[in-house]
């Protein structure tokens, strides 16, 4: 297992005045695999992704990778915002917004242009290289914020509702593109959504979160064959029975205050 | 090509009506304090081009840079430390609202009590009346940056020093250039105001003592010399902005289309 | 005392405690930074670190301060410095803000006379007091007009921008919703242009100031700016330091009135923050 989540609980607030978003979590993630986290709104999916990435500290139980708990924002872990316009820096050009995280790595310069040249070609923006992020349209940035990512040479990839904010059009073609960069590239993927078809169509398996403040409520192995596809794959008689079965765990169980 | 000529035109019209103008009636009155366009020009063209602008030009030129200089330096690193730390903000507010209210004028007898009336004075007067805009806007630039860049940052542990490089020195930058074009006009307020009281050479120094000797033309020819130099210097600053901060322009212009 | 009370009565202390330090965090770090600061001087002078002849103890400045503030000479030149500073600043704001509104609202004029004021605001008004001071003397029109000339400038170009950034949406709305151009000026234009004006106000006010106590001080005419002048050139060190700490406070006071006002006038527009051109 490289990454571990056991009995994860994160309050915000304290005394009386205390919320409590995540009540207990736990769950694993084995090498290599592509897990997805969905859950109704507000039910604490972005609180449990800045746990894992150390940007917040739990309140209780903690996450482990390869055995140690996370404790600040792992070396190991590299992470997608939603909102791709607000985390590419506006004065820094694609490639250099991609080579930024590669600073404290000390690579010579020769190899820090070869990562940055070959993240960006595995994205579709081997031409885009010198423009600037504001001169791209959002999934193209996205893309940006992928291959950014990708080039530190992360062991696990966080992905904060990555595709929330692109038109559906663009969202399949992202799916598609980070499912082939996926299966290039031995990295593990926790994939964060609230779209029910996106998960089944991306992950080996779909985590389903119960409404706030959430524990899990079940675990779906999606035993669907790769390489996944657009139109084949959620045709397949499977992919409904498992759409299914995610979208009721997750409607069945009405927020206790509507 | 119709439209470029028809704009350069509307833009160019009445500064020339008004220099005409300005010539025809300085001719044919007689005021005294508003000798001939032509004695202007023609004291402008004696003492400028290029006779003073050795004993004159440079050292006030050289004045305003080293001060203004000084408070650029100055009032980005004290205002990136300000700005970074909520306490240390607090701490300094008051004293920084004390000496940014204080008229930068009044610094100028201060100056000449400690400094004695070399450029040593001029540099330390220029540069202290003028950081406090640099200083508020680069705290208040630093405070301002998007939370999300420092997630970013936090998220991929970059180093302290690209941090402050590479991330918060450029966002902060729009405003920072902001504060340095107000700081720019108050460099060069106090560099004429240094050299009208203390001084032996300077524009400012030639201005008073063409005043001192009625000497109309000369003076009104140094007015104008100032002129240009303020001009000058203020497009100089607006071109270096135009470049460092491209990116800003673009990025905005992209944002607000995006709302239209 | 049963546990739920107890553990009742401790949060309840807790809340009480933590809500008395952050009030005090709000006070103490600059009023301990003030006294600190001051402190620090007076031991620098006093050790001799600092040269008494050069700067003096903060304790005898304020003394000095505290001593002129009750003569009437005193009085006088503050209250010389404060009238020039009102008069140029609200003529230049009368001025000012008719004549940005105008230009601001027409493209073909703001173009005409777009050089000439993009001439005329770098330059540096105070080049233009030897002048001043050949056509009108050493008196109070002098400052009158050489305030209003350098105030003008911050207002005139703020208005202008305020009136240009009017957001069209709001005045489409307001045009759907029947009204005619005067009202869509009152309704729109106006309450849209106003913080920007507010602005150029604050700037201006600082100009203005900067202005009479520098006319005072160049040319001698009544005011805080003369009497440290001739505090300094006379030698009496501590009154010069005196003067000028009074001339700080001077400042101080007058952006906290002019804030106030502002905060009046603008109260529904919240924390407006452009930067500032």
């Amino acid at each position: 297992m490289v990454l571990d989540v056991v009995n994860l609980s994160k309050a915000y607030g304290h005394g009386e005045r205390s919320t409590l978003a995540i009540e207990s979590l736990t769950f694993s993630v084995r090498a290599g695999e592509f897990v997805c986290i969905v859950g109704p709104s507000g039910c604490g999916k972005t609180t449990l992704l800045r746990s894992l990435s150390g940007l917040v500290k739990p309140s209780g139980g903690q996450a482990l990778i390869h055995g140690s708990p996370v404790d600040g924002p792992p070396e190991a872990m590299a992470l997608v915002f939603q909102d791709y316009s607000r985390s590419l820096f506006p004065w820094m050009t694609v490639a250099r917004n991609v080579a930024f995280p590669l600073r404290r790595k000390r690579m010579p310069k020769a190899e820090r242009d070869a990562a940055v040249a070959e993240s960006l070609a595995a994205v579709g923006l081997a031409d885009a290289a010198e423009r600037y992020p504001w001169q791209l349209s959002g999934g193209m940035q996205q893309r940006v914020a992928i291959a950014r990512a990708l080039a530190y040479k992360p062991e696990i990839l966080l992905m904060d509702e990555p595709f929330a904010s692109v038109d559906a059009q663009t969202r399949s073609d992202l799916e598609d593109l980070l499912l082939s960069v996926w299966e290039a590239v031995d990295v593990t993927v926790v994939f964060v959504t609230h779209d029910i078809d996106e998960a089944v169509y991306l992950g080996d398996r779909v985590v389903v979160l119960s409404p706030s403040p959430c524990t899990v409520d079940r675990i779906v192995t999606v035993d669907l064959p790769r390489p996944r596809d657009q139109l084949t794959t959620k045709s397949l008689p499977r992919y409904v029975d498992l759409r299914t079965e995610v979208f009721s765990a997750i409607v069945k169980r009405p927020a206790p205050d509507g | 090509m119709k439209a470029w000529a028809a704009r350069a035109a509307l833009q160019l019209a009445l500064p020339v009506v008004l220099v005409i103008g300005w010539w025809v009636w300085s001719e044919s009155n007689d005021s005294f304090f508003f000798p001939p366009l032509r004695e202007i020009v023609q004291a402008f063209e004696d003492a400028w081009i290029w006779e003073r602008v050795g004993s004159d030009v440079l050292p006030s030129m050289t004045r305003l840079l080293a001060g203004f200089g000084l408070a650029v330096a100055a009032g980005v690193a004290v205002g990136l430390l300000l700005g970074s730390s909520r306490l240390a903000y607090r701490a300094a507010l008051p004293l920084i609202e004390f000496l940014r209210a204080l008229p930068p004028p009044a610094i100028i007898p201060f100056g000449v009590l400690v400094f004695g009336l070399g450029d040593g004075m001029k540099v330390v007067v220029i540069a202290a009346g003028s950081v406090w805009p640099i200083l508020l806007n680069t705290i208040q630039g630093v405070r301002s940056i998007d939370p999300r860049f420092v997630e970013v940052n936090r998220a991929y542990r970059v180093r302290a020093r690209d941090r402050l490089c590479h991330t918060t020195l450029p966002a902060a930058s729009p405003h920072i250039f902001a504060g340095l074009r107000a700081s720019l006009s108050i460099a060069v307020i106090l560099m004429v105001l240094s050299e009208m009281t203390a001084s032996t050479n300077g524009v400012g120094f030639f201005l008073v003592q063409s005043q001192r000797g009625f000497a109309l033309p000369e003076m009104w020819a140094a007015i104008v010399l100032l002129g240009i130099i303020g001009c000058a210097v203020n497009a100089v600053l607006v071109m270096i902005q135009h470049r460092l901060l491209a990116w800003h322009e673009g990025a905005r212009g992209s944002a607000l289309s995006e709302v239209r | 005392m049963s546990d739920g009370a107890r553990h009742h009565g401790q949060r309840h202390g807790g809340q009480v405690a933590g809500g008395l330090r952050r009030g005090l965090g709000a006070v103490t770090p600059g009023a301990l930074s003030v006294v600190c600061v001051l402190g620090a001087l007076e031991l620098a002078v006093r050790s001799g670190l600092f040269d008494e002849r050069w700067f003096p103890p903060v304790s005898r400045i304020f003394a000095e301060l505290a001593d002129q503030a009750t003569t009437s000479g005193f009085r006088e030149a503050t209250f010389e410095t404060v009238r020039s500073w009102a008069s140029g600043l609200v003529a230049a704001v009368a001025i000012a803000v008719p004549l940005g509104i105008v230009i601001g609202s027409s493209p073909r004029l703001h173009a005409s006379v777009k050089l000439v004021i993009e001439f005329l605001r770098p330059v540096p008004s105070v080049a233009l007091i030897p002048l001043a001071v050949v056509m009108w003397g050493t008196g109070a029109e002098t400052k009158f007009f050489l305030i209003l000339f350098a105030a003008v400038w911050p207002v005139l170009f703020q208005a202008i921008y305020g009136v240009q950034d009017v957001d069209p949406v709001a005045l489409d709305t307001a045009r759907s919703f029947g009204m005619g151009r005067g009202r869509q000026w009152l309704h729109v234009t106006l309450p849209s242009t106003l913080p920007f004006i507010a602005t150029g106000v604050r700037i201006a006010s600082a100009i203005a100031l900067l202005l009479a106590v520098g006319t005072e001080l160049i040319i001698g005419a009544p005011g805080l700016g003369r009497a440290i002048g001739i505090a300094q050139s006379g030698g009496a060190a501590v009154r010069m330091y005196a003067y000028i700490v009074a001339a700080g406070l001077l400042g101080m006071l007058l952006n906290l009135a002019l804030g106030r006002v502002e905060r009046s006038v603008l109260h529904w527009h919240e924390s407006h923050r452009t930067v500032v051109q």
